[in-house]
């Protein structure tokens, strides 16, 4: 209770003070509208000004009733005290200025300023009273609502920290579920290594379980072929020089066995960038990892042998040749069979396979020992590869040992098949050369080695190499220079040795090469025959030749020499030798007789079928035969009776051992008067070539020859010179 | 470390909150030291704001009342804070008891002490919830439960549209709101605006040290929010501008007028 609660005074009741005007209280009214201003804004209420009015209006006749009341009852004044807090009026001020217009303004709006003498003082008596009461009822009510709201909102606090713990239970334990339940190892570890906590998946992974795990340090999942590379990663990791690390790494399960994993490790910081946690997920890739390295076996060896392939062999070319260590060298063997397709082609494809398999393990076994690369290349194609090598003589012990180790023959389906192979032998310092420089070098000298006559190797030679080259080159460029007309023709005169007539020139065909100048046969003939070039080049010379022989002929009628023109093996074989013979001397109309063709020894000792035929043919004609460098080759003399041969011409080499009577060679001198002497036998002449002295010419005109050839009697000289002779 | 969106907040009695400063202004125990500290620096530079804010506070009593005359029966209040005195459950159920009001707020304890208030109102709850997720909002089951979209709703953006400071973020989460709502739905807004006094300014720095950014938007800006609606009379005005009740004291301090008020209604 209120310490202003207390008795109204004796004698009074309700009614005791006279309103000054009768029916309703129009001072209720008017205070209320004073009172409503006054406090307006004092306070938030949720009321428009009229509503405010006519809560106040209610307020303030309570306070009227209990101060004209008989009873006085000063509660009244607590209780609007409260009724103002609980209508949200909780500023003091509002209060504050309630005390003040009631005290002032309530007694003049009622009309009771007038009452005096005891009445008075019992009214302004009351009046505080009420007024004490209100501020009592206000503040206690204010005090209430200050600490239910203070409760209310505290509440609200604890109920909302609940919400969110649990938020944040769920929400771990959303987490929780997500790390155990992953489909994907994960791990976390601190900076040091040691794990703190593993999920059932990783566990799984490496064969652990989940307890195993935790406290073990990282280090001990790692697999004893691990780099040292990738350690240093994962410190840096720990470390902090590094916030992500992606890659493949091989871990250790507990049965020993390496699980692949493709593994992606965080670092994760506290606030302050302090390396706290490494996190890392493992994604277990072991079956991609074999497929990749089944398909990567398959992609670099045979399938026939299983031998490494050619993929393979020039990755390891590749890596040997890519050291920049000048000390370091490399041998290549460069490894076919011969006549492997004769095999292949008698005992069918499945036995060259199976013959194959056969040499590629005898191969094997003879590389092993010293560590070296056995490819198959394709085919019949081997390559070894010795990287490093010692020196050229330890990569020629290769080849040695793998043609030795083919020397046994091979037992294939009841065959004994004896197997030979060439090889090619390159060696060289590792610096300064290239895959394909080493390759085209084995391939050259494979070939090398198979021309020299197989089973054999050869090594690599760069001056045998630059010679064929040089001689490549010029043979691919003969048909050009044939079409453009380098090649000329030099004649030498091949005289009588009794009056020194000349009697006929020998055509000498020349090229007149862009780059290296005039060059004579020896430099291309060959060439020449190998390539079957010599058919049209010696078709031209032949025609060139009779062309200038006609000329000699319309000049000096009777006089003039014959020609005497080469004529290769390979020409003699040309089938159509004769025709473009008879087409060339009807084109320049020059008589047969005046023609001759020199062939040597063994093209015409060998010749039998069409080529001896085209050779009597030829004969015939009136065409004269001569045999040219007579007595180097292997003459058989019978049959040398029945060929369609006009003369022989003796080698210069007999020629040279002729000196003046007293310092001749006796038994050259004797081969050539028996030469001689077996020529007239067999009615042929004779004419003797490379006469350079003359000494040589007495002996020979001496011995019965019929002619001589040589520097000494004439040099070759141009169409021109010829007619200076006649 | 920055905390992740999906990890729960933690409630920090340590920041003041807007929610709780502005039961202070409103004199109510709702609050804080930490609250009231910050109440009381805003008042010392701007001693006019408590009455600016019960005018607001008017400004949304009438607002109210006048979407209840003009029929809605679902509210949207979202920034509603601490549920103190003369509420919109409290003004709208006043004449229809049915009417559904969802109180929405980002302050947890805002909301929380929301749901205590609204025990045993059926037909009003509170939601936490960001203003600039109406998705989140529109398809929370609590809003759900009580408003059907389908029927025009009365969406309250009252003192809250200041304190995101991204303007075309607020435009585009208005249109979110205005798509999702039924043709005759209302937008009611009031924002706070400096233009015809700084005193705002210095408010908008001391809640921006506090941690809140503010923007005081001009009133081409403000209007700019209610694309979309069409303004209802008087329009966009001041406070105490808008639909004052005849009999109401019209005080014509300007030093109040800092802030802007409308109602929109989608056709």
């Amino acid at each position: 209770m209120t310490g202003l609660d207390h008795r109204t005074p004796a004698g009074s009741g309700r009614g005791w003070v006279a309103l000054p005007s009768g029916g309703g209280r129009p001072g209720v009214d008017t205070f209320a509208r004073v009172w409503a201003t006054t406090i307006a804004g004092t306070s938030y209420v949720p009321l428009s000004s009229t509503e405010l009015e006519s809560f106040l209006r209610d307020l303030a006749g309570r306070i009227i009733d209990a101060l004209l009341d008989d009873t006085f009852d000063p509660q009244v004044g607590y209780e609007v005290g409260r009724t103002l807090v609980n209508a949200h009026f909780t500023s003091p001020e509002t209060l504050g200025r309630t005390v003040a217009v009631l005290g002032n303004r309530l007694l003049p709006q009622l009309g009771l300023s007038y009452v005096e003498g005891p009445d008075a003082a019992e009214l302004a008596s009351r009046l505080a009273m009420l007024q004490g009461s209100l501020a009592s009822g206000f503040a206690e009510a204010l005090r209430d609502r200050t600490l239910d709201e203070q409760e209310a909102i505290r509440q609200a606090v604890l109920l909302a920290r609940e919400e969110a713990q649990y938020a944040l239970r769920a929400s771990e334990a959303r987490f929780r579920a997500v790390f155990a339940g992953a489909a994907i190892g994960i791990g976390i570890a601190d900076p040091d290594g040691r794990i703190l906590e593993v999920n059932q998946a990783l566990a799984s992974m490496l064969g652990y379980t989940v307890n195993e795990m935790r406290g073990l340090n990282i280090n001990s999942l790692r697999h004893p072929d691990e780099p040292i590379e990738m350690q240093q990663i994962f410190q840096e990791l720990a470390a902090g020089g590094r916030d992500h690390i992606f890659l493949e790494k091989r871990l250790m399960r507990t049965d020993g066995q390496a699980v692949w994993t493709h593994l992606t490790a965080s670092l994760i910081r506290d606030e302050d960038g302090t390396p706290r946690y490494q996190v890392a997920m493992f994604e277990d890739v072991t079956e991609r990892h074999q497929l990749q390295e089944r398909l990567r076996h398959q992609a670099t060896h045979d399938p026939l042998t299983q031998l490494p392939n050619r993929t393979l062999f020039f990755e390891r070319l590749n890596e040997a040749l890519r050291s920049d260590d000048p000390t370091l060298r490399v041998g290549v063997c460069y490894l076919d069979l011969d006549g492997f397709k004769v095999v292949n082609d008698s005992l069918g494809h499945d036995v060259g396979d199976q013959l194959l398999v056969a040499i590629a393990n005898r191969l094997v076994q003879c590389v092993s020992v010293g560590g070296h690369l056995l490819a198959r290349m394709g085919g019949d194609e081997f390559v070894i590869l010795v990287a490093p090598s010692r020196d050229t003589a330890s990569a020629i012990e290769v080849a040695d040992a793998a043609l030795r180790s083919l020397e046994e023959p091979v037992r294939i389906a009841g065959h004994e098949l004896t197997v030979s192979a060439s090889i090619g032998v390159v060696e060289r310092p590792v610096a300064g050369t290239s895959v394909a420089e080493v390759m085209k070098a084995a391939d050259i000298t494979l070939y090398w080695a198979k021309s020299d006559g197989r089973n054999r190797w050869a090594l690599y030679d760069p001056e045998r190499n630059a010679r064929e080259v040089a001689r490549y080159t010029l043979s691919a460029t003969m048909p050009r220079a044939l079409e453009r007309g380098e090649f000329f023709l030099e004649y030498q005169p091949l005289v009588r040795l009794t009056d020194r007539t000349v009697i006929g020139v020998e055509a000498l065909v020349r090229w007149r090469h862009p780059q290296h100048g005039v060059l004579r046969p020896d430099r291309f003939i060959g060439l020449a025959e190998e390539t079957g070039l010599i058919v049209p080049l010696g078709r031209w010379v032949l025609a060139e030749a009779c062309r200038e022989a006609k000329r000699w002929q319309q000049k000096y009628p009777g006089q003039a020499p014959f020609v005497s023109v080469n004529l290769a093996v390979r020409q003699l074989h040309d089938r159509g030798l004769v025709g473009d013979v008879s087409a060339i001397l009807s084109e320049t109309g020059l008589d047969p007789s005046c023609l001759q063709l020199e062939l040597t020894e063994s093209a015409v000792m060998g010749s039998a079928g069409p080529p001896l035929d085209a050779l009597h043919e030829l004969a015939r004609m009136g065409i004269r035969i001569a045999i040219d460098d007579f007595g180097t080759g292997y003459s058989n003399l019978s049959y040398l009776r029945r060929l369609p041969v006009h003369t022989l011409k003796l080698d210069g080499s007999f020629v040279e051992g002729l000196r003046p009577e007293d310092a001749s060679d006796p038994v050259d001198e004797k081969i050539v008067s028996t030469l001689v002497s077996l020529a007239h036998t067999l009615n042929l002449t004779v004419t003797a070539e490379g006469i350079e002295t003359s000494a040589q010419e007495e002996r020979l005109r001496d011995l019965g020859c019929d002619c001589g050839q040589g520097w000494y009697l004439a040099r070759p000289g141009p169409p021109e010179a010829v007619l200076a002779f006649s | 470390m920055e905390r992740p969106s999906w990890a729960p907040e933690d409630i920090d009695l340590e920041r003041p909150s807007v929610a709780r400063v502005y039961d202070f202004y409103l004199g109510g125990s709702h609050n804080f030291a930490v609250d009231r500290e910050l109440g009381r620096r805003v008042i010392e530079t701007f001693p006019l704001l408590p009455k600016t804010l019960q005018e607001n506070r008017a400004f949304l009593r009438r607002a109210v009342r006048f979407c209840v005359e003009a029929g809605i029966r679902q509210f949207l209040d979202i920034g509603s804070g601490i549920p103190t005195v003369g509420n919109v459950h409290e003004v709208a159920q006043q004449v229809d008891p049915t009417i559904k009001v969802v109180y929405v707020d980002i302050d947890p304890v805002a909301v929380a002490h929301s749901r205590a208030i609204l025990k045993g109102n059926e037909y009003a709850t509170a939601i936490r919830a960001d203003f600039r997720q109406p998705e989140v909002i529109l398809s929370h089951p609590e809003l759900q439960r009580l408003i059907d979209l389908r029927q025009p709703v009365a969406l309250l953006l009252v003192a809250l549209l200041h304190f995101f400071p991204d303007t075309e973020e607020v435009q585009r989460t208005i249109a979110r709101f205005r798509d999702a709502l039924a043709s005759g739905s209302y937008l009611v807004i009031s924002h706070a605006s400096a233009d015809t006094q700084p005193t705002p300014l210095k408010v908008a720095e001391l809640y921006a040290r506090s941690g809140t950014p503010m923007a005081m938007r001009t009133k081409a800006e403000i209007a700019r929010f209610f694309e979309g609606f069409e303004l209802v009379e008087p329009g966009l005005v001041l406070g105490l501008d808008w639909r004052l009740e005849p009999e109401e004291a019209v005080d014509d301090n300007p030093e109040r007028h800092s802030g802007y008020c409308g109602v929109g209604k989608k056709p």
